[in-house]
């Protein structure tokens, strides 16, 4: 690590609050968690056809097989046999059609976990087959969509690349990527009395778990508990589609009077699950003689699947990064939802922003190589101002940019230049392996584009010991949420963090929570903690003030003491004293972002609280016989604002740095021409391994305490890194144009896997040979 | 399930090792996984099952053995995937999960230690695998550098950290916390002295040396364990449709991920005259359960231009469960051994009660899964020929991933060059055909030639007559022709007389 940043402030860098317990094996995930007396076990049964109606299925070997105790299927579902997020069209259980390979038909409870996946496949189910569409260009062809097209156009795109000097038009894709969460998805569910129900499910968003359980199964809100310690990953893929499996569990629970636990099988979690959504462009743009572009006109065309899901606000986040950190003063923008009978893709880190930000990135990179320019030259031309060139499309000023002073130090530390010499002298030496150097620019917009989400509660409690106690609405998955949160209670009452434990988000405690999803996690729930510990301290400081003397305002609290002008107190001990006045020692905190709006029909607005920003140099070699290559060094250098933590953000950097790689590179996503998904497994379906990690992996945060009011002036740090691996892809472009003199762009599509880079190295070659 | 010191086990017993104490079952489940026993069984949850097929390690544990090494008795640590193996192969063995490394003190051990000071864990269900793989480092190694810990964490998959302060931690729980118990101490078993805890512990194992092969039978299902040649040879023949069972790393998924019933399994893992790998003038004769590891290790030093291959077959964990033989007999036409061996020359010795015979490799393979095998017979030894001067060797490995992943193609060559001329070429390629099989018309391009460039191309040409490869998840049939095609190219690039070039300019896994 070589974090120079020199941020010091209590508990900063400590180590995440289960770490003690990961290394251990003593973190207790939903399947850890000992079982009740007379738990069973749900599998799921699957269709086997892309599009089809269901005529009848024969369950007679599936009850026949000993432990089996129960077969339910939709007509076992006593309320809403839907578990949509936003639009109610994903069922439960297939009710009398399936629309992908892998959608769920019925669910086996059994007494054992193996004696239920064995029975669901005893199932003999009877398919009219039905026409499917499984190709989104063609589901554009033919206007199939899961929800109506959005476009953004701002200022005169027409005019604008009609009239400009040089024009590049193509198309473009990039993959989807599944999750890959360890942990697959699980939940396990307990009747309680009078119809209650208490769930444990491995998810982003338990209030939603409550409201899909309470509507399939008609109940009240009150009547379903929700309790989530810790994911074993999540990465969006536990926001909304946990909820078929909570629904699964609590609907066998609720009808058998028994504790149902179903947790996937790793091969049906990935046929089942929506993944990344891969997308599909068009574009146009117009450029001058220095690479800034005059006008762009983009069509982005993402597979939804089946249903809507999230597809919709995935789709307008697309639209929204599209700019990443580059003004586009007119553009063309549109994003559309193809249904396909595939899995309904859903929330992957960084939520269509990515897949938004990545087709400008390849544009970019192809005016570059137009124009024989270095890319970075071209990008820094584009990038926004700080005081003019800097609304975005959708009419947003960018009014935080730190881009150009953050990839200047990034462009220094690397030493991207005299790499970049470098690089030209080895590739002239090497005739099979070419090395390959891009330096990519990161804007991330932090908010949910749903101003509504942008609200969390908390609980803060002080026992009388001094212990205390957090509890808030957001879901701890690995990127340290709790420990963030637990940190600021501790700062702000002035205690070591050792005092404060973190406890399960748990929906009888705080009440309508939103998603732990958008990087937003530590800005709303820390912000609500710190509101919750901020009326503590002010009892506890009216109460000091009172007893010893001086305002309420001049009372410090630092170092496990609280002190004012002349006295001093252990903060223990002025606990005791409250508890012995009657003051509260508890609260409850509360936050809203304040200043957002948007409009959904207009498709403009002030989206975002702020922005988050970022660089990231990669270089690479590429084997021009087989595509295979590798990635040497990288440098990172990310704004997390002021850090809470920096060890854990720069967790989050590389992290989402590596995982972003592998979307880009080794993870491919198959179907096959029936629509099953073959690459269903770790065997077939290939995340960055720990050979993929570089030797040389520098990462450093930037300073830039936000310029708006954020808990301790930090910014959000799960999504906005996932884009810094932008700069592999581009890497390993570079080392393919090496193949050939002259400025001729690699197609290279993305995942950038062996075949793609050979594919483009192969089209490179025939270019050179057809001047 | 019964604790304590025993007499000799019963034909229907298992003993083992967990937190120093004997653990004794009657009649487990044969096809019941290590990891089913600890997480149902035991509640001992914290090795997860993130894939049931060996592919991700959160199930990761450590397995203890005897074996000979340099003549004296050692203690063998090992990590593998608790998901994949059955519960009855745990016989005789130790077994150490990550709660055994916790000091009851509550002190961690210092591959812990090392993954929380470094921040190597975020959302923490890979990590107890991840502790397991290093911990097995940590015994087995002083001083590891990064090549040996990428090799010891090849079979971990974590999602969240990109593993940068997982390395991190590999070097620094050589620093971490006291030495006090043998379990902390590091590198005690690269050491050539036995120390007093493990001959403390080679004691406990040697007690737990069966008298008896162990026979278990449940409801429908029986398990066989004989610990002599002849005795496995006599069930074999009697049992012909029972299930040899080695490293049980593709057999664990026909159970974890196919549901297969497996009413009879015969495991070879205590014949100890088919662990053994002994080296004569001319070959390697290689027992059919010596673990691929041990196989891997035996065949380096030999032809240390096919390390790269090895490093990347598979993941550690399963090549330290799986076996050459399991390959070879397994016979998928993605194996990464066979081409190479088929090469080389190796045959194989099968045999059926007390008869044996020997067969060339290529030979055993007649079309997609069926071989030539009579029923009854099994693979006793793997014979690799040594070193031939004048011939060069290479085998190249195409796939999406560096670390454990199934090769797209796997080209393997072996040119006998004499004076600038092609004697004989031996070229084998898997994943191009329904079996791995030789390259018959791109070997008669190259006999007799100068190895030059244009035999080179023949070569490469003659391919299409030789394969018509399938496109799949891992690859269109285009890309197999292609790099196996250029797979051929770089062997000439790599071998020709005039300005060979060196293997960090052909192959990017070779550039430092």
């Amino acid at each position: 690590m070589n974090n120079a940043d020199p941020i010091v402030r209590p508990g900063a860098s400590a180590a995440h609050e289960s770490a003690h317990l990961h290394v251990a094996g003593e973190a207790t995930y939903v399947d850890d968690i000992p079982e009740l007396a007379g738990t069973l076990h749900a599998a799921l049964g699957l269709s086997a056809k892309p599009h089809a109606r269901i005529r009848s299925i024969d369950f007679a070997a599936v009850t026949a097989m000993p432990g089996v105790v129960a077969v339910l299927t939709a007509a076992d579902i006593p309320g809403s046999n839907d578990c949509g997020p936003i639009i109610h069209d994903d069922p439960i259980l297939a009710d009398g059609e399936v629309h992908y390979v892998g959608q769920p038909m019925f669910a086996v409870v059994a007494t054992s976990v193996d004696v239920a996946r064995r029975a669901a496949r005893r199932a003999v189910v009877d398919y009219e087959v039905l026409p499917a569409e499984l190709d989104p260009r063609a589901a554009r062809a033919a206007e199939s969509f899961v929800l109506p097209p959005m476009r953004r156009v701002c200022g005169e795109p027409a005019q604008k690349l009609a009239a400009a000097p040089h024009r590049l038009q193509g198309q473009w894709s990039v993959g989807g990527q599944e999750q890959f969460y360890l942990e697959g998805q699980v939940s396990y569910c307990a009747p309680r009395e009078d119809g209650c129900l208490q769930l444990w499910c491995s998810t982003q968003h338990p209030t939603e778990m409550q409201h899909v359980v309470a509507h399939c199964l008609n109940k009240a809100s009150n009547q379903v508990v929700v309790e989530m310690r810790r994911m074993g990953g999540g990465f969006g893929g536990k926001e909304s589609q946990s909820a078929l499996f909570a629904c699964v569990a609590s609907l066998a629970a609720s009808k058998l009077k028994r504790p149902v636990k179903l947790r996937l099988d790793r091969d049906d979690d990935m046929m089942i699950t929506g993944k990344r959504h891969d997308f599909y462009y068009d574009y146009d743009v117009g450029f001058d003689d220095e690479g800034r572009i005059l006008a762009v006109r983009v069509e982005m065309i993402a597979r939804a699947g089946f249903s809507a899901d999230l597809s919709g606000p995935v789709a307008t986040r697309a639209l929204c990064h599209f700019d990443n950190a580059y003004f586009l003063s007119d553009a063309d923008i549109s994003a559309l939802c193809a249904r396909t009978n595939t899995q309904s893709n859903t929330a992957f880190r960084g939520f269509g922003g990515p897949q938004g930000a990545i087709a400008i990135e390849y544009i970019l990179d192809s005016i570059a190589r137009r124009l024989g320019l270095d890319a970075l030259d071209v990008r820094k031309a584009n990038f926004y101002g700080k005081s003019d060139r800097n609304l975005t499309p959708y009419g947003q000023t960018v009014a935080d940019n730190v881009i150009h002073e953050l990839v200047a130090d990034l462009e220094q530390s690397s030493d991207y230049r005299a790499r970049r010499e470098e690089i030209l002298r080895w590739n002239a030496d090497s005739p099979i392996i070419k090395k390959g150097l891009a330096l990519t620019p990161v804007k991330f917009g932090i908010s949910f584009n749903v101003v509504h989400f942008n609200q969390a509660g908390a609980l803060v409690h002080i026992y009388t010991d001094g212990s205390m106690l957090v509890n808030h609405g957001g879901a701890e998955m690995g990127q340290g949420l709790n420990t963030k949160v637990a940190q600021v209670v501790a700062m702000t009452l002035g205690v070591p963090l050792s005092r404060v434990r973190a406890t399960a988000a748990d929906t009888s405690k705080v009440a309508n929570t939103s998603a732990t999803a958008a990087s937003t996690g530590a800005d709303l729930n820390g912000k609500a903690a710190e509101d919750a510990a901020l009326q503590i301290r002010a009892r506890l400081a009216a109460l000091a003030a009172a007893r010893f003397g001086g305002t309420a305002e001049a009372v410090r609290f630092a170092d496990e003491q609280v002190s004012g002008e002349g006295w001093q107190i252990a903060f223990d001990e002025l606990v005791k004293l409250a508890y012995e006045a009657r003051v509260q020692l508890w609260s409850d905190g509360f936050y809203a972002t304040p200043g957002l709006h948007w409009n959904r029909e207009t498709l403009t607005g002030s989206p975002f609280f702020y922005f988050a920003y970022g660089a990231a140099v990669s270089e690479v070699a590429v084997d021009t016989l087989t595509g295979e290559w590798k990635l040497l060094r990288a440098d990172l250098l990310h704004d997390a604002g002021n850090s809470i933590n920096p060890a854990i953000d720069i967790g989050q950097v590389e992290g989402a740095y590596i995982q972003g790689m592998g979307w880009l590179t080794t993870e491919e996503l198959v179907w096959n021409d029936v629509g099953r998904l073959t690459t269903h497994a770790p065997s077939t379906y290939k995340i960055p391994a720990v050979a993929d990690c570089p030797a040389v992996f520098n990462t450093r945060l930037f300073h830039n305490p936000n310029h708006v009011d954020t808990i301790m002036r930090s910014k959000a740090v799960g999504e906005p890194p996932l884009l810094l691996p932008f700069s592999v892809f581009f890497a390993i472009r570079d080392a393919i144009a090496a193949v050939a003199e002259g400025n001729v762009a690699p197609p290279l599509l993305a995942p950038a896997t062996g075949e793609a880079i050979l594919n483009a190295v192969e089209a490179v070659r025939a270019a050179r040979a057809q001047p | 399930m019964l604790n304590g010191k025993q007499a000799a086990a019963a034909a229907e017993q298992i003993r083992f090792v967990l937190d120093d104490e004997v653990v004794t079952l009657v009649n487990p489940a044969p096809t019941r996984t290590i990891l089913q026993f600890l997480r149902e069984d035991l509640r001992r949850t914290g090795s997860k099952e993130g894939c049931a097929e060996g592919d991700c390690g959160a199930c990761t544990v450590v397995l203890g053995e005897l074996v000979a090494r340099d003549g004296t008795e050692r203690v063998q640590l090992r990590a593998v995937n608790a998901c994949i193996q059955f519960l009855p192969t745990l016989d005789g063995k130790a077994i150490y999960t990550v709660e055994t490394l916790k000091r009851q003190d509550g002190s961690l051990h210092p591959v812990q230690q090392a993954l929380v000071d470094t921040h190597g864990s975020q959302c923490g269900f890979c990590t107890p695998g991840f502790v397991m793989s290093l911990f097995a480092l940590f015994k087995n190694d002083a001083a590891p550098d990064r090549a040996c810990v990428a090799d010891a964490l090849s079979g971990n998959l974590c999602r969240c950290t990109g593993y940068r302060p997982i390395f991190e931690a590999a070097d620094r729980m050589y620093q971490c916390g006291d030495q006090r118990d043998w379990l902390n101490r590091p590198g005690t078993l690269a050491a050539n002295t036995v120390d007093a805890d493990e001959q403390a512990l080679i004691s406990q194992l040697k007690a737990l040396r069966r008298e008896t092969d162990l026979r278990v039978e449940t409801g429908d299902a029986r398990y066989f364990a004989p610990s002599s040649l002849a005795e496995f040879a006599t069930l074999r023949e009697q049992m012909p449709d029972a299930r040899i069972l080695a490293g049980g790393t593709d057999v664990g998924l026909w159970v974890t991920k196919q549901h297969r019933e497996l009413p009879v399994l015969l495991y070879i893992g205590n014949v100890a005259e088919l662990k053994g790998i002994d080296r004569s003038d001319t070959h390697f004769e290689i027992g059919a359960a010596a673990s691929l590891t041990d196989a891997f290790a035996a065949l380096n030093g030999a032809y240390p231009e096919l390390a790269e291959l090895w490093r990347r077959f598979a993941s550690m964990p399963v090549r330290n469960a799986g076996t050459l033989g399991g390959n070879i007999a397994n016979g998928s036409p993605i194996g990464d051994s066979m081409p190479v061996l088929i090469c080389l020359g190796t045959s194989v010795v099968l045999r059926k009660g007390a008869l044996t015979r020997e067969l060339a490799l290529e030979d055993l393979y007649l079309d997609y899964q069926k071989n030539a095998m009579q029923p009854g017979e099994f693979i006793e030894r793997i014979r690799v020929p040594r070193s031939r001067p004048g011939w060069v060797v290479r085998s190249y490995k195409i796939a999406k991933r560096f670390d454990q992943d199934i090769s797209a193609v796997c080209a393997a060559f072996a040119l006998h060059l004499d004076a600038g001329a092609v004697a004989e070429a031996r070229i084998a390629y898997g994943g191009m055909a329904a079996t791995p099989r030789r390259a018959a018309a791109a070997e008669a391009a190259l006999a007799g030639q100068p190895w030059q460039e244009p035999a080179a191309r023949a070569a490469m040409a003659a391919l299409d007559a030789d394969y018509t490869p399938l496109s799949d998840m891992r690859a269109s049939s285009g890309y197999r022709m292609q790099v196996a095609k250029n797979a051929l190219y770089r062997l000439w690039l790599e071998t020709r007389p005039d300005a060979p070039l060196a293997s960090a300019q052909v192959n990017v896994f070779q550039l430092v």
